[in-house]
């Protein structure tokens, strides 16, 4: 057992996917020589060469393309975009190709590609550097999107992405690569897309993140449990597509109320997905509205720091909202 | 023109291998004819066809390792299917969207080829995004390689990966990302520019500010090389010092082949818009088929009884396929649902 | 220019603000950052300084409110100027029910009227539903099938008079205290009043209305009801009557109690007993009462304890009326005599209100009732 951050889990996965399975390879920008610009990476290209380590031309369509032909080919290609901000132009690749390829063979040709991003918000990243990108790729089929918020979770879905046949999104908190600390045990298995996970039980209401937010929706909860006696329930997603829609109803059916955080902007967010899955499946259980806490829907998070703060869902926005809801 | 490379590697194709491309020619055009046919009969959806690229698309498949190599084709290579060795049923399968498709299972437009058994990437109707992929495979072919995983001279293992588009689509920047990724890593790719000098409607002069596209693989540290695409024979000989480089390691080439598409762009356009009757016509006189049969005439490989004959079994070939097709089961509507996601594999829960 | 105050977030978590105190009027002049009221938060009690000067056009907001984060507590602007009508509050929540609370109501086959509601402005949670279920006595294993006996079918009435009666006492800290009356005074007067109308029914009841319209003007928390946010008071005095009919009972309100004559209030008893018991009431008859009589003395009982017929704040109970020895200036005498009870509210007043109001309603009856009130006839 050994605590890590965040980013220590991610390149612990990867030096030991790189390790295990010689058809694994890295790629993407500046991740060789220079290890990352957020070092994910970094020590990789020492240790399994430039063939397995291989910085990409400055090109993400080029990325995710070449990395969707080696998948083809059967190897399994783990390809970093450096910002998540910079995947628009691989748009078309990912979503029109990667994710219809099995479908569209009707079977015949599979996309074992693993794309990670670093993601969301971050101080001073302005807004070209701060973009959430989830809804734009969960509203297609034939992806997975994984979004871990602890370090054992980073570990474990890292290799189970790795593992699944099909093109996966990794979306990574770059403001809690070293912000969110956790145990990692020394042994652990793979874990696949697909399992939300229970990071607090509670009774009074149901509280729906993933990333940095699932994490600030922890805090928010233990505060809400100290000083109003409240019991939240955080439901961490962990994998937005497919969703465990097992998990999000069982969570309301248990509460009556539901709260969805998310950093991304409100209109046409994951969390309008979650409001709907409730209202169709568990409409009978809600005691109260379907609450949303979002970043307001601007195109993302100012670089001005005041500016940021206002934009960014805190743990104590979290909490005002928890309070706010548990009195409906 | 052959003669204008000196003496190449078509001379050394066998009788057998010239009359087989001839046979392959002459089905795909069959079937386009009666793709054509049935659609104006309000039989068939769709068709999108490769008539007058037979050349090009038969001269570039016979110069690479056919279904061992990877091929990432484009919707106009109906022709370049017939010969890495899908069957007429397949098309007549895809052209009525039957449950059996190989290619799609009724889910793709006819012409959306792919054949794992065969190499064939299954493609969109984007255009040049199957670029990006082939550098990707012609990748893995060379990761194996360096890894030594495989042996590079091992014929049995794909040694390159073959791509094929228009010359409109070279204008994409995926086609300019992948041919750069390829040439700086060196890797065995080949594409085939099928230029027809038309991106649908918008002639070539209105694409692009010079005369050959081959012009542009110096950028990439590519072989350049344009040829006549009307002579299966020329294309096959430029193909196939390209695919030679790739397996040699030398790095990617660009082949562009001059032909012409000797129909509409699809059965859903009218080019009569763009196109001067008398410009298609003209076409017309040199088109690759005529050409070619004219050809083996001459050196004695084909009789006219001989041409006969083969019309007669292409044209037996044909009707078969067709009325197999016809005949096969639709899908259960249901089955849209599926397969969206491949299943995990066994053992993995 | 006007310049509109809002409800200010004094604290990362705080949502909601109560006004305690206005230090200024509407009307008055104010300067720029002088103290405008005083509110209190869950997290800090504070004086709130104007964010401008000018002249407090309109208060929006009353002493004693409990509003949200971002409410217009009042405009300041330019004297003439007209302040804007504030948006309307949004309608309460209560009797609005959630699926999960309409679920368990039809699943329990529960009035959602008799459970405490805990949620915001007075809406019923789904957990108000489950506590209740929980705390319901459960309820008794049906009797053997061969003990002797039958089931009486629950008429609607039946029903929902038990879940009146149940809701009553589940909410509300009920004491009852017992007063007695001379009704001599009022006997006399009903004499007297029935020469003049020789046709009218007269009972002493009316006397009874009469006296307790009156002590209520004066005793306002007895006509009063409890709230989440506060105890409200009602300015009209309508009293309700209970009926009894065959199969249960009703309570038709005689509204504006106060503004009635002797004789018109009697008229309006007898009307409303008769059509009670006819079945031909109008729905809001037995609606919107303020407090209830009951007289149970009709049927001969001395002394009861009612229960409080929610929302109110409490119940008179009107034993029968009896001649009684009593001592009167020394000497024991008969005079006709008749036990109050009183059931109220724990929560709205305590006993010394109680006794106020017994004491106002007493004399009153036993003066022979106020003159004037005979006066607006």
């Amino acid at each position: 057992m050994a605590e890590m951050t965040l980013i220590e889990a991610i390149r612990t996965a990867l030096d030991e996917a790189l390790a295990q399975d010689e058809r694994v390879f890295v790629t993407g920008e500046d991740i060789g020589r220079r290890g990352g610009v957020f070092r994910a990476t970094q020590g990789l290209y020492e240790k399994y060469g430039a063939r397995r380590v291989m910085d990409s031309p400055l090109t993400e369509m080029g990325i995710i393309g070449v990395g969707i032909g080696a998948a083809l080919a059967d190897l399994r290609p783990v390809c970093e975009i450096q910002f998540a901000d910079f995947i628009h132009p691989a748009f078309n690749q990912i979503v029109g190709e990667a994710a219809r390829m099995y479908y569209r063979s009707a079977g015949g040709w599979q996309v074992p590609l693993v794309i990670r991003v670093p993601y969301g918000a971050v101080p001073g990243g302005g807004l070209y550097h701060c973009q959430s990108v989830e809804a734009l790729f969960a509203h297609i089929p034939g992806l997975k999107i994984v979004v871990p918020s602890t370090p054992r979770d980073a570990r474990r879905l890292l290799h189970g992405a790795i593992l699944d046949p099909n093109p996966v999104l990794f979306l990574e908190t770059k403001y809690g690569y070293r912000q969110i600390r956790g145990e990692v045990p020394e042994q652990d298995a793979p874990l696949l897309p697909g399992p939300a996970r229970i990071a607090r039980e509670g009774g009074d209401l149901s509280l729906f993140a993933w990333g940095l937010m699932a994490f600030y929706a922890e805090i928010a909860a233990e505060r809400a449990a100290q000083e109003d006696g409240l019991d939240v329930e955080v439901v961490d997603l962990r994998t937005l597509h497919p969703l465990d829609q097992e998990s999000v109803l069982g969570s309301l059916r248990k509460t009556g109320k539901a709260l969805v955080v998310h950093e991304d902007t409100r209109t046409m967010g994951f969390g309008a997905e979650i409001a709907a899955l409730l209202v169709d499946e568990a409409f009978e259980y809600l005691d109260g509205p379907v609450k949303r806490l979002t970043a307001p829907d601007v195109p993302a998070a100012p670089f001005n720091r005041g500016m940021f703060d206002y934009f960014l869902p805190g743990p104590d926005d979290i909490f005002a909202a928890i309070r706010e809801l548990a009195a409906y | 023109m052959p003669d204008e490379t000196g003496p190449g590697p078509s001379q050394r194709l066998s009788d057998d291998t010239l009359l087989e491309m001839y046979r392959l020619m002459l089905l795909s055009r069959r079937l386009d004819e009666r793709a054509w046919a049935l659609h104006r009969q309000g039989r068939v959806q769709f068709h999108v066809s490769a008539m007058g690229h037979e050349a090009a698309q038969v001269g570039a498949a016979f110069a690479i390792k056919r279904g061992v190599d990877y091929v990432v084709p484009y919707y106009r290579d109906l022709a370049m299917a017939i010969a890495l060795g899908c069957s007429a049923l397949d098309f007549m399968l895809g052209l009525f969207a039957r449950r059996d498709d190989p290619w799609s299972a009724g889910r793709q437009m006819p012409c959306h080829f792919s054949d794992r058994g065969r190499h064939i990437i299954s493609g969109s109707s984007t255009v040049a995004t199957q670029v990006p992929q082939a550098a990707g495979l012609a990748f893995a072919i060379h990761y194996r390689q360096r890894a030594g995983l495989v042996d590079p001279q091992d014929a049995t293992q794909p040694r390159l990966a073959l791509t094929s588009l228009g010359e409109g689509s070279t204008n994409q920047g995926e086609w300019h990302e992948g041919m750069n990724w390829a040439g700086v890593q060196g890797l065995p790719m080949v594409c085939l520019v099928e230029n027809n000098r038309y991106a649908i409607s918008v002639p070539q002069t209105e694409q692009m500010a010079i005369p050959s596209v081959a012009t542009r693989a110096a950028s990439y540290g590519a072989q350049g090389e344009s040829v006549d695409g009307n002579d299966v024979l020329a294309v096959h000989a430029a193909m196939h010092r390209a695919a030679q480089r790739a397996y040699r390691g030398e790095g990617p080439s660009l082949v562009e082949a001059h032909t012409y598409r000797l129909t509409p762009h699809t059965s859903d356009d009218d080019d009569r818009s763009y196109r001067s009757r008398e410009e298609v016509a003209a076409a017309g006189e040199v088109e690759p088929l005529v050409r070619y049969r004219q050809t083996l005439l001459e050196r004695g490989l084909l009789t006219p009884s001989r041409v006969d004959e083969l019309e007669a079994r292409t044209r037996a070939q044909v009707d078969e396929a067709q009325r197999a097709a016809e005949a096969a089961p639709e899908p259960a509507p249901e089955e849209a649902d599926s397969p969206v996601l491949a299943p995990l594999p066994e053992g993995l829960t | 220019m006007r310049t509109s105050l809002q409800m200010p977030k004094l604290g990362e978590s705080v949502v909601e603000g109560t006004v305690s105190r206005w230090l200024k009027r509407e009307g008055d002049a104010i300067a720029e950052y002088e103290p405008l009221l005083e509110i209190i938060t869950d997290k800090v009690d504070t004086e709130i300084p104007s964010p401008a000067a000018g002249v407090l056009l309109r208060i929006h907001v009353p002493e004693g409110e409990t509003v949200a984060v971002g409410t217009v507590l009042a405009e300041i602007g330019e004297p003439g100027d007209v302040a804007d009508e504030v948006q309307p509050a949004p309608a309460a929540r209560a009797g609005r029910l959630s699926p999960a609370v309409a679920r368990l109501l039809a699943e329990h086959d529960l009035d959602p009227a008799a459970i405490p509601a805990s949620g915001r402005e007075g809406r019923l949670t789904r957990k108000d539903v489950e506590a209740w279920l929980a705390s319901r006595p459960q309820t008794a294993a049906p009797a053997a099938p061969d003990a002797p006996g039958e089931l009486l079918p629950l008429t609607p009435m039946r029903r929902r008079i038990a879940e009146h009666m149940l809701a009553s006492v589940r909410t509300a800290p009920q004491v009852t205290a017992v007063y007695e009356a001379d009704m001599g005074a009022a006997l006399a007067g009903r004499e007297a009043l029935q020469a003049e109308h020789p046709g009218l029914r007269l009972t002493p009841v009316a006397w009874i209305v009469a006296a307790t319209a009156q002590a209520l003007g004066e005793n306002p928390l007895l006509n009063a009801e409890w709230r989440a946010d506060g105890i409200f008071l009602h300015h009209e005095r309508n009293i309700g009557i209970a009926v009894s009919l065959e199969d249960g009972l009703i309570v038709p309100v005689i509204r504006h109690a106060d503004r009635l004559a002797l004789p018109d209030l009697a008229r309006t008893i007898a009307d409303l007993a008769t059509r009670a018991r006819s079945g031909s009431l109008q729905p809001d008859e037995a609606q919107g009462g303020t407090f209830t009589i009951t007289n149970f003395g009709a049927g001969g009982c001395l002394v009861g304890t009612p229960i409080i017929n929610q929302p109110q704040a409490a119940i008179l109970g009107v034993g029968a009326l009896q001649q009684r020895p009593v001592v009167h200036a020394g000497a024991i005498v008969a005079r006709p005599m008749c036990y109050l009870s009183l059931s109220f509210d724990h929560r709205i007043l305590d006993g010394a209100v109680a006794d106020a109001f017994m004491r106002c309603m007493i004399d009153s009856l036993e003066s022979g009732l106020n003159a004037d009130m005979e006066k607006q006839d």
